[in-house]
């Protein structure tokens, strides 16, 4: 069909390219991002993908999939609360490599005007952030320049950066328990006991390789 | 609790587990949810026999905010809570304060406060209809309501300067009168919209499809909806013939003429058909506002408490004195408490305020429609199928953010 | 309508005198503040008898710490039939913040009691089920209570 009889016709049998350049080509080509909204920013996070004034799909971004396995993007598109941190922690470590992370609008990237007990302030305490968008909530042309800033920002990385880990990490950075089943009879008191005897850590806390690497 | 498993022959519920249930933990991430709602779900095979919503995921301490902040910056966080329909939130809250300053309101200011309202509404029903239809299988539905919502939300940008987060609304009035030419552009979605709500009942309502996956799914009877505080369409839904608008007028809707639809079967089918016939009647009443608006004042005829115009600080001294201390210091509001409730686009909307005479507010506490809708959930789909339960809880209409506050 | 829910209070203190220790009016609205022994048998009767059949709101509040009795529940009844709303209060004391649970008599209050005992720290009495709601179980203190901090938070990751 049309382009690639014109590119056969015209194009020699091999052509010699940079890895790096066809592969980040691919990477950038077809973003899916996790479908992992939020709260407000979420509602404009599908309307651009959703609606045709907006249409992501011009970027090959609109695939939003809901099993983190599937993913390249996150868009954290909204206020991340202390109880959601570790979920969101979970699902960022699901994703396998590469994965780039976007902290959609005031809250995610530095918990807006929720300045209280309930807010992580900022996303980037958890996940290793690549695009911060203002705005609140930031509209759809916002979200949209940010997929084409982090589609620039993945044509100058290099192939070496990025490995897959099959390495258990994203096992064992998930503290077991850290989402119970709820007791539908259980009383406070009984699970606050239980609590205090196994206290561990909260997961955001590990940091994964590729932060790891990026600090170093 | 579990009424409907009765029906099913041959199988009881029983306390301790069997070996053949199962429990499914579904979300916090799951597309579904409308958000971060999580359900733990026990299975027997594909049978719901327990449904145990877990919330709290979006908890944004959004009432413990209202402690230190002034009266006047408390709208901008209502507008955060229930974001599909922030203007409903705002005139809640708006008319809270207003209420213990028994201020005067405009003719003007209400009649833009319901033609804003019944737009929000009409936004509101689009992301519910887009949303239901997609958890259902309609993938199409979601690109014909967002493009009728996009046309709102630039009327709504329009006055107020922000698509999702206007805070329109202020203590007193509105924060600036409609800009030129919004009457036509209502006018002309409104022409337009008829046409759009027959290709909503073409693509679904019409759809046998469609019917088979909701009528007689998640039944609950008259008596457990109003037990359970159900409000707004999935009361109307059961059959009670209840709305705030007629029942407790506010901001002058007893003067509109419209009708309440209501439907006797109380499954996600009625609450469906509810919505959409909201939709035919919230145009309506848009249509009567804009033939009601005359020229006027927006804002209540009060210095201490509604910010002055710029022209006036700019000629007299006492309006850069009233604006001065408005923004530095805010205005006090007598001592009292009220409970504001408004019907919003998914129900009872209610604002608890408590003023002990200063510039902040001691108390406000948030009445969510979805908050309570959402708890009656176990009761419409316990002895569903679990693919059932993404059907309940798009008829519920829920927004998280108003959830968890 | 305040004519109406006067009338309301006058067959409540007929019933029982000691059901109404005070009664405050204001903006349309009638605030009956009930001793919390009586609670639960006020709240049937005005249902069962006079239609008031919806909980439309359940609330509690922290009246600061110096204040005595310091907490407070607010019950805001609504009838569908006649549309009237009422609101009983209850006050609580800081040593005993203990009050009988409507579930019995309203299912709705189920959730709106969980969250005051999440956030204020009021316990409700032969509750079915009565956890933390919003927040996660582990966490310390109760939020919305005046001597919470306003703003900012002890990551728990640290401890």
């Amino acid at each position: 069909m049309g382009l690639e009889n014109t590119l056969f016709e015209s194009l020699p049998d091999v052509v010699t390219v940079k890895l790096d350049a066809v592969v980040n080509w691919a990477r950038k080509s077809s973003l899916w991002p996790a479908t992992f909204g939020l709260a407000c920013c979420a509602i404009e996070m599908m309307n651009s993908a959703a609606s045709s004034r907006n249409d992501l799909s011009r970027f090959g971004a609109e695939t939003f999939r809901a099993s983190p396995r599937q993913a390249d993007v996150m868009i954290v598109s909204g206020r991340v609360s202390r109880k959601m941190a570790p979920v969101l922690r979970r699902v960022y470590d699901q994703m396998p490599e590469p994965k780039w992370v976007i902290s959609m609008g005031a809250c995610a990237t530095s918990g807006g005007v929720f300045d209280n007990y309930a807010i992580v302030q900022g996303v980037d305490k958890i996940v290793p952030v690549d695009i911060y968008i203002p705005g609140c909530p930031p509209r759809p042309e916002m979200l949209v320049h940010a997929i084409m800033m982090l589609q620039d920002k993945i044509m100058k990385e290099s192939v070496k950066d990025r490995r897959d880990t099959f390495e258990p990490e994203s096992r064992v950075s998930i503290v077991p328990g850290t989402l119970p089943v709820t007791e539908g009879t259980a009383l406070e008191k009984e699970t606050e006991i239980e609590v205090s005897q196994n206290r561990v850590s909260r997961p955001y806390t590990i940091p994964s390789r590729h932060e790891r690497r990026r600090s170093s | 609790m579990s009424t409907s498993v009765d029906n099913i022959p041959g199988f009881e519920v029983l306390d301790q587990s069997l070996e053949s249930q199962m429990t499914l933990s579904m979300g916090p991430q799951h597309p579904s949810t409308h958000g971060v709602l999580r359900l733990d779900l026990r299975l027997d095979g594909e049978l719901v026999v327990k449904a145990i919503p877990d919330i709290g995921y979006l908890h944004t301490g959004m009432e413990k905010l209202f402690e230190y902040k002034k009266y006047q910056q408390g709208i901008v966080i209502t507008d955060r809570m229930d974001y599909l329909n922030p203007l409903g939130n705002n005139l809640a809250y708006v008319m809270a304060a207003e209420k213990l300053l028994d201020l005067e309101i405009p003719e003007r200011a209400q009649v833009i406060r319901v033609i804003m309202c019944e737009l929000q509404r009409i936004a509101s029903h689009m992301v519910w209809l887009g949303t239901h239809a997609l958890d259902i299988g309609a993938m199409s539905m979601i690109f014909y309501c967002f493009r009728q919502r996009e046309k709102i939300l630039n009327l709504i940008e329009s006055a107020s300067g922000g698509r999702m987060t206007p805070s329109y609304f202020r203590i007193g009035g509105l924060m600036m009168d409609l800009p030129a030419g919004f009457e036509r552009r209502c006018k002309q979605f409104l022409d337009d919209f008829p046409e759009a709500l027959d290709t909503f009942d073409t693509l679904v309502t019409g759809n046998t499809l469609w019917q088979s996956r909701t009528q007689g799914i998640g039944v609950i009877s008259k008596e457990d909806a109003i037990d359970w505080g159900l409000t707004g369409p999935c009361l109307r839904g059961s059959g009670v013939d209840l709305d705030l608008r007629r029942d407790n007028p506010y901001t002058g809707y007893e003067t509109y003429d419209f009708e309440i639809p209501v439907e006797p079967d109380g499954d996600v089918w009625a609450r469906f058909m509810v919505r959409m016939r909201e939709l035919r009647e919230s145009a309506k009443i848009i249509r009567q506002g804009l033939e009601r608006l005359r020229p006027g004042p927006t804002k209540a005829d009060a210095p201490k408490v509604v910010l002055p115009d710029r022209d006036d600080m700019r000629k007299h001294m006492d309006s850069l004195i009233h604006h001065f201390l408005i923004v530095a210091e805010g205005f006090n509001i007598p001592a009292g408490e009220v409970y504001m409730p408004i019907e919003a686009s998914k129900g009872e909307l209610g604002v608890y305020m408590k003023s002990n005479g200063g510039p902040k507010p001691d108390r406000v506490h948030f009445r969510g429609p979805s908050f309570v809708n959402l708890s009656a959930l176990p009761v419409m789909s316990e002895g569903e199928m679990v693919a059932d339960v993404v059907a309940i809880i798009g008829s519920l209409d829920i927004v998280l953010g108003e959830i968890d506050r | 309508m305040t004519q109406k829910l006067q009338e309301f209070v006058e067959i409540l203190k007929a019933k029982n005198d000691s059901w109404v220790t005070e009664v405050a009016e204001g903006h349309g609205e009638v605030t009956v503040f009930t001793p919390r022994e009586f609670i639960v048998e006020a709240c049937t009767f005005l249902k069962s008898e006079h239609g008031f059949d919806m909980l439309a709101d359940l609330c509690g509040g922290d009246r600061g710490p110096e204040e005595d009795p310091r907490f407070e529940v607010n019950y805001h009844l609504f009838s569908t039939t006649h549309h009237s709303r009422l609101r009983l209060k209850v006050l609580l004391s800081e040593d005993d913040p203990h009050v009988e649970s409507v579930v019995s008599i309203w299912k709705t209050a189920d959730w709106h009691e969980r969250e005051t005992y999440d956030l204020v720290g009021v316990i409700f009495d032969g509750h079915p089920d009565l956890r933390r709601i919003l927040l996660p179980s582990d966490f310390d203190g109760h939020a919305l209570r005046k001597d919470y901090p306003l703003r900012g938070y002890e990551p728990y990751s640290m401890n």
